[in-house]
């Protein structure tokens, strides 16, 4: 894959309408980009939905994506959230099986990155992590040795450092 | 005052000025229907949905007012896409009302019951799905506002039957002003930097595309070109922008265009290109395009710009103001092009007029551009002209010369056989007064041939001239260039009489099968009062030439048996 192509954060506020994610993805197919992660949810005003979605592209294409989604009346604003300006943040939540060989090493994961468990049934835990993309899929690999049977994981929140 | 939702519709309607409805009745749409009987509007009763929308498309071109048309859902409603795709490619402000199945019965299957809403939300400008009565005025006035701002298109609005069916409080008619435009921040900035690059211009050209004929904007557009006296191509949907019969006109330019307008882009050394989107019939090989040239992009849109050719300058704004800004400013400053800079480049340019017009030859067989440069000499060049889509159109845009806008209706963009027919409709309704003309192939013709019907209804004096040559032309073409000569399903000898089938509607038909029988068919034809079917049977395997092959530069242009390099 040549340099150029990298996975970049796009956030998107809409008009909060029952068909508006159907546009924006509408958006990306059609014009051939693609959607590596995305997530949506109410602002404070319940009317305005606030969208990130990361995409792999070139520089040239991102700016692209920008202008069309900008051109889309039930889009208020689309900019690029760039790194370092921006954190970038996914969450998952991963069941375990719960042994006792096995719970020292989950207490451990859990400390070194900070994780939770948020549900705790006989046998079965619900840990819950947050971080950045590298941390999550180091996290991951450590949990399919803990015998990781599922997980679910969010996209890529993402927010500016400082008031741009 | 209670009134139900086709009352609010009609109301609303009436608001936008709205005058002509095209379309077609069916279930979900039966009480509006019933509501129009009491209401004054016109309704065109088309003879297929697709007829609706490229009728309502026709009339927003010829006149610059916003189409309607209203069609019930499922096939209704499915029928319109194509003619929705090819207003959304050329950026024509149509709002298309779709009957829909109730509220309670959307996602259950029901009987003619679509997603058109999701189906059109990707060549709709925008969409609209009424599900409460209380939004429904709001939205029609949103729906017009949104498809004739900015860059127009269309937008469709989705009205459920029960939503139609129910009543509410009517709210007054509004007659608010539309919501102010914005504006490009720093257009004079930007136009003093376009000002100070073309006055170092030796070989300037401006680029005239439909953005300027959509802004309305042709005549402030010819006010500043003659200021400076730059020479002009334009694309095949700028043509009429600036009138071909000017001195300083160098042709259209791309695949099929004149020698010397792809010639004076492959050499300038600044291109101004004014409402154009870079598409690839204009530019070809976008490596090898304008390649000495400094480019100033003024266009509407943001997504058109450096989106297939790099610009030194962008302008994103309405022509009107920036055009207004460049001529304002340059009036100020007392700035010109003086003739010792650019005299060269005008010698060129009439070097290259001169060296290879457009031409044909002419034998024992009716060519089809000698019907086209009779049209024109008959019409005085004043007709409005509706075409379909291949060789036909490429001769009626080469030997048409327009001068003055609104009056070329072609399908640019998506390229839609069965675009002509219906559109001529439109426009014979939107300017009653005019000549309009269907330029047709044999192909072509079929593909909407019902509306035949519509004329004949209304009495509609469209005049169809169909080059008739039995075959698929474009494609015979290509297949003849670049497949060997392998006429691979492109032959139509199987054809129907098409005077014979102009009878069968009422509607005269005539035709003519020798050159000198020409002029005598096309007199008749224009002078007989109402709709007439003129068939020419013309020289069958004819090119379109000059033609650049794709990818290759605009410069490399082929004349049958001559190639002419720059």
């Amino acid at each position: 894959m040549p340099v150029q192509f990298k996975e970049r954060a796009i956030s998107v506020t809409v008009n909060n309408r029952p068909d508006v994610l159907a546009r924006i993805a509408g958006t990306f197919s059609a014009r051939g980009f693609n959607i590596e992660s995305i997530s949506a949810n109410i602002t404070r005003n319940p009317a305005i939905t606030k969208i990130i979605i990361t995409t792999l592209t070139t520089p040239d294409t991102i700016t692209k994506v920008i202008k069309q989604l900008n051109r889309l009346v039930d889009v208020l604003e689309a900019k690029r959230l760039r790194r370092p300006h921006a954190v970038c943040r996914e969450m998952i939540l991963a069941r375990v099986p719960l042994s006792k060989e096995k719970q020292a090493a989950i207490r451990e994961l859990l400390d070194t990155h900070g994780g939770k468990t948020v549900s705790l049934e006989p046998g079965f835990a619900v840990l819950e992590f947050t971080g950045d993309k590298e941390e999550l899929e180091e996290i991951l690999t450590s949990l399919e040795a803990l015998g990781m049977e599922d997980f679910s994981r969010t996209g890529v929140i993402a927010l500016e450092r400082a008031k741009p | 005052m209670q009134q139900t939702g086709s009352q609010i519709l009609f109301t609303a309607l009436k608001e936008e000025n709205v005058d002509t409805l095209f379309g077609y009745p069916g279930g979900c749409v039966m009480d509006i229907y019933d509501e129009m009987f009491r209401q004054k509007l016109r309704h065109i009763l088309v003879r297929h949905e697709q007829g609706a929308i490229h009728a309502a498309d026709g009339y927003a071109r010829a006149s610059g007012r916003v189409g309607v048309c209203l069609v019930t859902s499922g096939p209704g409603a499915t029928n319109t896409v194509t003619g929705i795709a090819n207003a959304y490619m050329d950026s024509i402000p149509v709002v298309v009302l779709t009957g829909q199945v109730s509220t309670a019965l959307i996602g259950s299957d029901g009987f003619q019951e679509v997603d058109i809403t999701g189906i059109t939300r990707t060549c709709t400008k925008h969409n609209f799905l009424v599900r409460n009565i209380g939004d429904l005025q709001r939205t029609i006035r949103e729906a017009f506002q949104i498809a004739r701002s900015g860059r127009p298109g269309p937008v469709l609005v989705d009205l459920p039957k029960d939503v139609i069916q129910s009543v509410a409080e009517a709210e007054l008619s509004r007659n608010a002003p539309p919501p102010e435009e914005e504006g490009c921040p720093d257009l004079e900035g930007l136009c003093n930097e376009a000002l100070k690059m073309i006055l170092q211009a030796k070989k300037p050209l401006i680029i005239v595309g439909g953005g300027v004929i959509l802004g309305k904007a042709s005549a402030i557009f010819r006010a500043f070109v003659k200021k400076f006296q730059i020479p002009v191509v334009s694309t095949l949907m700028g043509l009429g922008a600036f009138p071909a019969s000017d001195p300083l006109w160098t042709g259209m330019l791309g695949m099929h265009g004149a020698y010397s307008a792809n010639m004076a882009v492959s050499q300038c050394d600044l291109l101004m290109a004014i409402g154009v989107r870079f598409d690839d019939r204009a530019t070809s090989k976008v490596s090898a395009f304008a390649p000495n040239a400094r480019i100033i992009h003024i266009d509407i849109d943001p997504v058109s710009i450096d989106r297939i050719v790099r610009t030194d300058l962008a302008i994103v704004s309405h022509c009107t103001p920036a055009l207004n800004a460049l001529h304002r400013l340059s009036d100020e400053q007392g700035l010109e092009l003086p003739e010792q800079q650019i005299g060269a480049w005008h010698n060129q340019l009439r070097q290259w007029k001169a060296e290879k017009p457009l031409s044909y030859c002419r034998n024992q067989n009716i060519k089809p551009q000698y019907v086209i440069e009779k049209l024109h000499q008959l019409t005085q060049g004043r007709a409005i002209i509706a075409t379909e889509v291949g060789q036909h159109q490429m001769w009626a845009a080469q030997f048409y010369r327009f001068d003055e806008p609104n009056a070329f209706l072609t399908s640019g963009g998506l390229g839609t056989m069965g675009f002509g027919l219906p559109a001529a409709i439109g426009a014979q309704i939107a300017c009653p007064d005019r000549v309009v003309v269907d330029v047709a192939g044999d192909g072509s013709i079929q593909m909407n041939i019902q509306e035949l019907g519509t004329i004949a209804h209304y009495g509609l004096p469209v005049k169809v001239v169909i080059l008739n040559n039995l075959y698929l032309g474009m494609i015979r073409q290509w297949q003849e260039l670049f497949y060997g000569r392998r006429y691979s399903q492109s032959d139509m000898t199987q054809a129907p009489d098409f005077v014979k089938l102009a009878e069968a509607y009422g509607i005269k038909g005539l035709r003519a099968t020798k050159p000198d029988e020409v002029k005598n068919v096309l007199q008749e034809g224009l002078e007989t009062p109402g709709p007439v079917v003129m068939d020419f049977q013309v020289e069958p395997e004819e090119n379109v030439f000059p033609m650049v092959k794709p990818g290759t530069p605009l410069s490399e242009m082929s004349f049958g048996n001559v190639r002419a390099v720059a």
